[in-house]
């Protein structure tokens, strides 16, 4: 296994593409959080904001990176041929696909956390300055904070799952654009069906399904009971989506031909 | 022994390639790869099955009727009146008339303009609800001088009114608004109407000596016989954001009231009849309004207090628009970008771009001949699929018994061929990006982002309505405009936010914004296209 990982760990960090992406989830993620929090200013008639949730919002664009850089360590083998070369090394295939995520998922902890970082950073640093000051009744970001805590942890651990929903899809269909055409159709456009569609009970169903209402649960830190799915719950989720998307890759990798 | 050979000559005429036949190069590639044809099969079934679950509906609402005009519903939401112009709209006023037969004029002053309002949340209102009335006027409540068809609700009108914050108006048929001068609803104002057959003129005058003509209203088939008289209305108020649920079934707003004083009344042409008749016209109403309504007489006048709106009615509880029929066009979007990325980067992957580009060397034209095909295609998936939900859904919804706006045939076509270029745009985007970038996850992830992702966050974060409204002006997503269908009314006031259906753009001019977009990246493209090797 250790060995797996080495030649994972090898392919990935010589391609020149993984620094460019993970470096994109960084910047990215902090770029829109900076963005959305120099739009947003603070009014006493508007509902309470959740700032934590709102200093966050990045994810919602860093995630793309991710599922770009997990969809490409394996469709990218498929690509030029190298996935023969990996197989032959490693026969076992299962045992090849479990050291790529766990180095893919690595990379993208690293990078989550530098952007989750980054991006309360910014929202402590530029909220206060739109109005959201304790005296509003909006305390200063802080990772002591244990709501705000659990949000950015979790939200971490969001992107670390949206990496191994987004390694299990492109398992399964190989094709890049086809398998980065189901992440990002699964991500985004469920949260748009659940809006539009006109039964109220069957949008709350959909908005507890979809991966990343669900899974970004975990940023809220206001208005807890009327959430439609729990913060921890919802990140099961998301762990549901991402364990069976890797286990139809899984198969599908067993039972196909490279 | 010597042999001959000849070589090989085709015997083809030596003649450059037309387009044309570049055109049939480029379909032929598309139909032949199975995998792209089921896709765009695909599409177009899916967004035919997604209309199924946008319309689907556990609760069933309380609506008989197939159509718009003889749609009735229950004491929730009653029959919705359809104005001259066939839109769905609120009539709901009180009115102190008379009879007029053929020309004449009326003039009155209006003045003590004093608002009330619910305090209660729900829709059945009653006196008791009105404890702490604040003296608030809307600022689209309406008091003034109405001249109609007839008192049933969706009769063509024309009338000139003091409203709350908004001046003097004449407005007409529930669409017109023409803006008089701008008047504080705390002074007293004269008004006038006058009718010369089927055109309505209406004056206002700060004094009562020096009149002004705000404008005409042209009242086609208008009878000889009209009513009129003072009115007084005063509409809903506009739902809180956050409580304003998507998918068209709004969330109410709370119900108001208008008192005002009306004297000086003159009136001049044929009367018949020498009472007035006070009426609450179009009780009942599908708008939440305040029942304690009425008029009393004081001095040479009198004061009335009316609840309701004479508009165009928007944010009907439990209504839809074709919104929930069109979930699918998203799915369908996705699909036709991963297509309209394939397209090309299968060609680089696969190498067969060396095959293309030494069949025909002047690489802009390959490029045109798959924006060409591809955007066809796109075309045909969305606009068939769409013609197909668009209708399917409505029935879906009627059936269920829930309340669908009336919308004209020719705004649904816009909306069936709005959609199809919408695809068909973003479909020839996707492969200018996936030219110039050659890589098929980076483009899908680019045109991804940029179309959809503004839609994502303009819907379920918390951005402020301000910025979610620049999202749909300045990004790719602004083409989502074209499937709204029911118009934005500045003289109602609502809330217009895209999850309510209301787009800031015009359709054409959200459509010509993703236009743009390809346009440039089509540039793009075609430059990488002729400045890098293949």
């Amino acid at each position: 296994m250790s060995h797996a990982l080495h030649a994972e760990w090898t392919k990935l960090r010589t391609v020149a593409a993984t620094g460019w992406v993970l470096g994109g989830v960084v910047v990215l993620t902090v770029a829109l959080s900076v963005l959305i929090g120099l739009a947003e200013t603070y009014s006493p008639s508007g509902s309470g904001q959740d700032i934590t949730k709102l200093s966050l919002t990045g994810i919602y664009l860093g995630q793309v990176m991710v599922a770009i850089l997990a969809v490409m360590s394996i469709s990218g083998e498929y690509g030029t041929g190298m996935i023969c070369v990996t197989l032959t090394a490693i026969p076992r295939r299962v045992g090849m696909l479990a050291a790529k995520a766990a180095t893919v998922t690595g990379l993208v902890v690293v990078a989550a956390a530098l952007g989750v970082l980054g991006s309360v950073l910014a929202g402590r640093m530029i909220l206060p300055g739109h109005g959201f000051t304790p005296a509003h009744g909006y305390a200063l970001l802080s990772l002591t904070h244990g709501l705000t805590l659990r949000a950015a942890a979790g939200s971490v651990l969001y992107l670390a799952l949206i990496a191994l929903l987004s390694l299990g899809v492109a398992t399964a269909v190989r094709d890049p654009a086809v398998a980065i055409g189901i992440v990002l159709g699964v991500l985004y456009v469920f949260p748009i069906l659940a809006a539009l569609v006109s039964d109220p009970s069957l949008r709350r169903h959909l908005q507890q399904i979809a991966p990343m209402t669900a899974g970004l649960a975990i940023q809220d830190t206001t208005n807890l009971r009327h959430l439609t799915i729990g913060p921890w719950a919802g990140l099961g989720v998301l762990a549901a989506w991402a364990a069976s998307a890797l286990l139809a890759g899984g198969l599908r990798l067993r039972l196909r031909d490279a | 022994m010597t042999t001959t050979t000849t070589p090989y000559r085709s015997n083809l005429p030596g003649r450059r390639d037309s387009f044309g036949q570049l055109l049939r190069a480029e379909w032929t590639k598309f139909r032949t790869v199975r995998a792209w044809l089921i896709g765009a099969v695909a599409a177009a079934v899916l967004i035919v099955l997604f209309a199924y679950l946008g319309t689907f509906r556990h609760e069933s609402g309380s609506c008989v009727g197939s159509s718009p005009a003889t749609q009735t519903c229950s004491a929730a939401a009653p029959h919705v009146p359809l104005g001259p112009g066939g839109q769905a709209v609120t009539d709901t006023y009180y009115s102190v008339h008379r009879t007029l037969v053929g020309n004449g004029t009326i003039t009155a002053r209006v003045s003590s303009l004093g608002g009330r309002s619910q305090t209660g949340n729900g829709h059945a209102v009653s006196i008791a609800d009105l404890v702490g009335a604040s003296g608030r006027v809307q600022p689209w409540a309406k008091a003034g001088l109405i001249l109609t068809a007839g008192t049933t609700p969706g009769s063509a009108y024309a009338a000139v009114m003091l409203t709350g914050a908004h001046g003097v108006r004449m407005q007409s048929d529930f669409t017109n608004d023409i803006a008089g001068p701008d008047a504080s609803a705390a002074t007293p104002r004269w008004l006038r109407l006058t009718r010369a057959g089927a055109t309505v003129t209406g004056y206002e005058s700060a004094n009562g000596v020096r009149w002004t003509k705000i404008g005409t209203a042209h009242l086609a088939g208008l009878p000889t016989r009209v009513q009129a008289g003072p009115f007084v209305t005063s509409p809903q108020t506009a739902p809180p954001s956050g409580l304003a649920s998507a998918g068209g079934s709004g969330a109410g707003g709370k119900a108001t009231g208008l008192s005002a004083v009306f004297d000086q009344l003159s009136i001049g042409g044929v009367w018949p009849g020498a009472a007035w008749t006070g009426q609450d016209v179009g009780a009942g109403t599908h708008m939440p309004t305040l029942t304690s309504v009425g008029y009393h007489r004081t001095g040479g006048g009198f004061t009335v207090t009316g609840s309701g709106d004479i508009a165009p009615a928007v944010g009907l509880p439990a209504a839809f628009t074709d919104q929930p029929s069109l979930v699918g066009v998203f799915i369908g979007l996705i699909v036709l970008i991963v297509l309209g990325v394939a397209f090309i980067t299968t060609e680089y992957r696969r190498g067969l771009i060396d095959t293309t580009l030494t069949a025909s060397p002047r690489r802009g034209r390959v490029l045109a001949a798959k924006a060409i095909v591809v955007a066809a295609v796109a075309f045909v998936v969305g606009a068939a699929a769409c013609a197909v939900s668009i209708p399917l859904g409505e029935h879906l919804l009627r059936s269920n018994g829930n309340y669908v706006y009336p919308v004209s045939t020719a705004t649904q076509v816009r909306v069936v061929l709005g959609a199809g270029a919408l695809l068909a745009f973003a479909a020839v985007l996707a492969l200018s990006v996936g030219t110039a970038l050659r890589r098929s996850a980076g483009a899908v992830t680019a045109v991804i982002v940029v179309i959809v992702l503004p839609y994502v966050l303009a819907f379920s974060s918390a951005l402020p309505a301000g910025v979610s409204n620049w999202l749909m002006r300045l990004t790719p997503a602004a083409a989502f405009a074209v499937e709204q269908t029911l118009p934005q009314y500045h003289q109602v006031n609502w809330l217009y936010t895209p999850a309510q259906g209301f787009y800031p753009f015009a359709p054409a001019l959200g459509l010509a914004v993703l236009a743009a977009y390809t346009a440039l990246a089509l540039a793009w493209a075609g430059h990488r296209l002729r400045t890098r090797d293949a």
